[in-house]
């Protein structure tokens, strides 16, 4: 018998930092559980573009593996990607230094962790709008950071407000993080909204991180970079990505721009965690800059008449939903069955065989909501509405 | 309009109501422009292709290269027209290079082919000789690939 008694784990719970306990489990993922058992469902949940990558880019990255570029790159990225991203930038009215002010990263998803990693100490407060992307609070949380929530509701175009952003403001306040196009609404943001949060910025000496990843996915309406209002340039970090424009998701490619001293601080964490973007996907990211406008055009077409389609098809059949105007989500209410959105995503898949992501999983605002995906064939959205055509009136009290 | 033709050029069985909902042109002016378009043969017809061999039908497709001297006046047309006018030229086109029209031949055999090649097309006067081209494998039609390997599927749910 050894001299020490063993001490066998009973859980290893108490041995996670409490920086990771505190943020819970995506909602979206408990449904995903639900939904795996369920045979010949129509999902209307996914987060992603149903179509493939456009072929140049892909066989521009198959070219790239037979040439043999499988190396690292510098830490910020390819040159010449930084380089296109510039040119690219430049027709959006922003001007960035290649060389200084651009971080190529695996995806907004990692833009976003260095960019609060790079900003917050323990304690600081990042106002983002409610309901906003499940990342927003989380990557906060994890960066020990506290986000601060800003309701924004459906009378308001779910368009978070300068007004309101001031009424949250305390000293921590460090950041606002906003995300327009929106995921899960497909809110935008006109130019004279976006000023009035610019003024705001100025007035409280405040960093504004915009997530622009749906900034090409926009119907009936221009999209407009909030670093591109006077004076915002120093101010804002832009993360942008090649996964919802180019219809590249799995690839995990996108981008920073900011003034040089964020870049820097960002590209320290990184340089250590990450190194650099894969090469491949870099590749195949010089390759979409310089040859796939066309294509995107042709997808941003094909998503509107979809778009159109799916609204046209919730007002028939008894729900309202305000019109979005970006990204490839329509989030109508569903209050009229006096559901809570979970309960409703549960039943509907359930019962009728159709998945939509429960709106409360994006935030207090969002309940009452779900966020149904247009990024799926005319067919399936067809058949998906019958579907809840059918649920509605079941569950909607009879008039 | 435009967006209209755009949706039925990819589905032809696209309804006026569907395709007003897709486009926020009403139902009724959305019917009137395609009456109108399939009028004045802006729509030629509708159509559906059909993967014949998944049938077990076999078919013999050719492509045939034409060279011919042009005739005063009516230049190509006239020739064309004689070629065209046979149901087994699929498709007929004036090109530039080194021969003047490229005629898509279809039929059931070699030999139906190769019948309508040197009884038909060989002995009309202003044609100056052909070369026809069997096609061994049809990969891609009309845009559309053939043989769609089935890729991987987008998880059901993400946020």
């Amino acid at each position: 018998m050894s001299a020490v008694k063993s001490n066998r784990i009973k859980s290893t719970y108490q041995f996670l930092s409490t920086r990771v306990n505190n943020v819970s489990p995506s909602g979206i993922r408990k449904f995903f559980d639900l939904l795996s058992s369920t045979e010949g469902v129509i999902s209307l949940g996914v987060g992603e573009p149903d179509f493939v990558t456009p072929w140049q880019i892909r066989e521009a990255a198959i070219y790239s593996l037979e040439k043999g570029y499988t190396m690292y790159t510098s830490n910020y990225g390819l040159p010449e990607l930084r380089q296109k991203l510039a040119e690219h930038l430049e027709s959006q009215y922003l001007s960035y230094d290649p060389n200084t002010e651009l971080l190529i990263t695996t995806g907004v998803s990692e833009g976003l962790d260095l960019t609060l990693r790079a900003l917050l100490n323990p304690g600081d407060e990042v106002i983002m709008p409610d309901p906003c992307y499940v990342a927003y609070p989380a990557c906060t949380l994890l960066a020990e950071g506290k986000p601060v929530l800003v309701p924004t509701v459906e009378q308001g175009n779910f368009q978070i407000k300068a007004g309101d952003i001031e009424k949250w403001i305390s000293p921590r306040t460090k950041a606002i993080l906003i995300g327009y196009p929106a995921n899960p609404t497909g809110a935008v943001m006109p130019k004279d909204e976006l000023a009035q949060i610019a003024n705001t910025a100025d007035k409280y000496d405040l960093i504004v991180i915009s997530d622009e990843v749906y900034g090409r996915l926009v119907y009936d309406v221009d999209h407009v970079c909030f670093a591109s209002l006077p004076r915002m340039k120093d101010r804002t970090i832009l993360l942008g990505g090649f996964s919802k424009a180019y219809a590249m998701t799995g690839w995990r490619i996108g981008y920073a721009a900011a003034n040089h001293e964020i870049i820097e601080a960002m590209t320290k964490i990184h340089q250590y965690t990450m190194l650099c973007a894969p090469i491949t996907a870099q590749m195949a990211a010089i390759e979409a800059l310089k040859s796939a406008d066309n294509e995107v055009e042709a997808m941003v077409r094909d998503y509107d008449r979809r778009r159109r389609f799916m609204l046209e098809g919730l007002k028939d059949i008894g729900l309202t939903c305000f019109e979005p105007k970006g990204a490839f989500y329509t989030f109508p209410s569903i209050k009229v069955t006096g559901m809570t959105s979970q309960k409703f995503a549960e039943r509907l898949l359930l019962e009728e065989k159709v998945a939509v992501v429960p709106g409360s999983a994006f935030g207090q605002c969002g309940e009452g909501y779900i966020r149904c995906c247009y990024a799926t064939s005319l067919a399936d959205i067809e058949e998906a509405l019958k579907r809840m055509g059918r649920f509605i009136s079941k569950y909607s009290p009879k008039t | 309009m435009k967006r209209i033709f755009e949706i039925l050029e990819n589905n032809a069985r696209a309804t006026p109501p569907q395709i007003s909902k897709m486009t926020g042109i009403p139902a009724t002016e959305v019917e009137r422009a395609i009456k109108q378009a399939e009028n004045d043969r802006t729509i030629l017809k509708y159509k559906t292709m059909i993967n014949w061999s998944k049938l077990g039908e076999e078919q013999v497709w050719a492509i045939v290269e034409v060279k011919v001297i042009p005739q005063r006046n009516v230049g190509f047309d006239a020739i064309a027209e004689r070629i065209y006018r046979f149901p087994q030229a699929r498709s007929v086109y004036l090109v530039s290079g080194t021969y003047d029209l490229a005629v898509l031949v279809v039929g059931k055999t070699m030999q139906e082919i190769a019948a309508f090649v040197t009884e038909k097309l060989a002995p009309l006067e202003t044609v100056q000789g052909t070369a026809t081209y069997f096609l061994l494998k049809r990969y891609k039609e009309d845009g559309e690939i053939l043989e769609e390997k089935g890729g991987l599927k987008r998880l059901p749910i993400t946020p």
